[in-house]
């Protein structure tokens, strides 16, 4: 999740100074751009992605802004996606501690249908799937070099070849399932393994896997 | 009606013009009138591997830009008279392809020719979805090895989106043609096998091009495949390729694997 600040070349500058020191940072999680606290319009919000996308910072969804800002083109809104502040850009005051919210209840909310998507295609190289509300089932393979992006779990009927990324909305309890492994990127709540951190015997495994605290764990599944 | 087929890949390299002329002839030669577009602009092939280079006037970026007439532009063939080309220019760059431009030159198209072979540059740019954009069948060109694999797989992405097809919700027939197929080194394993391109791209079939010496030599005295030798493997796969596509029901072989029944059977009891 990314709060930005105005003004937004500061802000940027204080962003490119963490991405600097460290490497990799944004790569590989796509993040939430907060910007419910920002008084922009749209076109600043427009040239702010650029902004971002020179980064390579991979947006999947803006929270907080008004109608009249968003637009064609964009990543989706999102609401109450309750994300856990996990990348905090260093205020230019000092900071204030970033609340871990994750003891506190939810305020009571009227209780929505859970949503979810189904893919009946495979997903091609170079496609991605984002669904920041939901499950995403896909009915076939996914690709080397395509990418789902779920704000709940992932199931994937098929070979996965790309990458998977469940509860990327700051859901730790998400989960990535597949008839066959062959991932290059798997990611829960931000936590990622590549391809080579995996382990060997689970290549070509019917396999779930889920997060535990700070790892995810991996089981074949029969 | 008129057929549009545009012969894709996203790599470069693995055989989309040899494939087009071949293609292309074998299609004329069951009496089909057909003729294959270079889209290749800057980077044309296709002249040369069909023997019309010295018989270029005019190209498709002329027609389009007002220059010439449709009918001044396309080239018969010498050998079969149901068989023309339509040249790219080789001075333009890619930009001189207009989209307008493109779909006016294909309306016409369609007006005179059974079947409408469009052979599309390498990657992914406009070259390459101006040549797909009113496709009404693709055929993906591609070699048994990991990168033409995942490009080809891109390819297929874009064309389930970015063609007329695909935005008018409807679905486009893709086809996948196997080539520079080398039964040794799929048999030493130093190449994906048939069936796993199959799994990874999962469109049905065309048909498997050996790798072959005979393309080489066609493409040096300037005919298609199927013309030069039309006994050659690589002859008789694309042939039998042109007849999947035109709708006929034709039994598949692997090149290679053309023992007979008693010798497949022992090949596998010895193994
Ligand atoms: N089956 C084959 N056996 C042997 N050589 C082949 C075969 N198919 C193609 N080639 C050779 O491979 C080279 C590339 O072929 P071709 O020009 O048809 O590819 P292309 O996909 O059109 O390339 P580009 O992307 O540059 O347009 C040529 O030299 C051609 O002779
Ligand atoms: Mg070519």
């Amino acid at each position: 999740m990314l709060s930005p600040e105005l003004p937004l070349d500061d802000w940027l500058a204080r962003l490119d100074d963490l991405a600097g020191r460290s490497a990799g940072f944004f790569l590989e999680r796509p993040i939430v751009l907060d910007v419910a606290e920002l008084d922009i319009d749209r076109t600043q919000l427009k040239e702010l992605l650029a902004e971002l996308a020179n980064r390579n910072v991979r947006i999947m969804g803006i929270e907080g802004g008004r109608p009249s800002i968003m637009g064609p083109g964009m990543p989706p809104a999102m609401r109450g996606g309750r994300p856990a502040p996990d990348v905090e850009v260093p205020a230019a005051e000092p900071a204030q501690a970033a609340e871990k919210a994750a003891e506190v209840l939810p305020e009571a909310q009227p209780i929505r249908a859970p949503a979810s998507m189904i893919v009946r295609e495979p997903v091609r190289s170079g496609q991605s799937i984002i669904f920041p509300e939901g499950d995403v089932t896909v009915i076939g393979s996914v690709a080397s070099g395509a990418e789902i992006i779920a704000g709940g779990s992932v199931h994937i009927y098929g070979t996965l070849r790309g990458r998977a990324l469940a509860g990327s909305v700051g859901n730790a309890g998400a989960r990535i399932f597949c008839r066959r492994l062959e991932a290059e990127l798997l990611a829960i709540d931000g936590v990622y393994k590549t391809a080579e951190d995996m382990a060997p015997d689970l290549r070509g495994q019917a396999v779930q896997l889920w997060l535990d605290g700070d790892s995810i764990k991996a089981e074949r599944l029969n | 009606m008129a057929k549009v087929v545009v012969v894709t890949s996203g790599k470069g390299g693995v055989g989309k013009t040899t494939s087009s002329a071949a293609l292309g002839a074998a299609l004329a030669q069951r009496g089909e009138k057909t003729v294959v577009v270079d889209f290749d602009v800057g980077l044309r092939n296709l002249d040369l591997v069909m023997g019309a280079e010295r018989r270029v006037v005019y190209d498709i970026v002329n027609v389009i830009q007002g220059d010439a007439k449709l009918p001044q532009a396309l080239i018969r063939d010498k050998r079969l008279d149901t068989l023309f080309l339509l040249p790219a220019s080789q001075t333009r760059d890619k930009d001189s392809l207009t989209a307008e431009g493109v779909e006016q030159v294909m309306n016409d198209l369609k007006r005179h020719f059974d079947w409408i072979i469009c052979d599309s540059p390498a990657g992914i740019e406009r070259g390459a979805t101006l040549a797909m954009r009113h496709a009404d069948v693709a055929v993906v060109v591609t070699n048994p090895e990991v990168s033409s694999v995942r490009d080809s797989d891109r390819i297929i992405g874009l064309l389930d989106s970015k063609t007329e097809k695909a935005e008018l919700g409807e679905r486009m027939e893709k086809h996948l043609l196997l080539t520079r197929y080398d039964a040794v080194r799929a048999e030493r394993g130093d190449m994906l096998k048939v069936d796993d391109v199959l799994e990874i791209l999962s469109i049905p079939l065309l048909g498997i091009v050996p790798e072959s010496m005979d393309v080489l030599k066609a493409s040096n005295i300037g005919a298609p495949v199927t013309l030069a030798d039309s006994r050659s493997a690589p002859a008789l796969a694309y042939l039998d390729a042109a007849r999947r596509l035109a709708g006929e029901t034709v039994p598949m072989t692997i090149p290679g694997e053309k023992r007979g029944l008693l010798g497949k059977i022992f090949g596998r009891r010895a193994a």
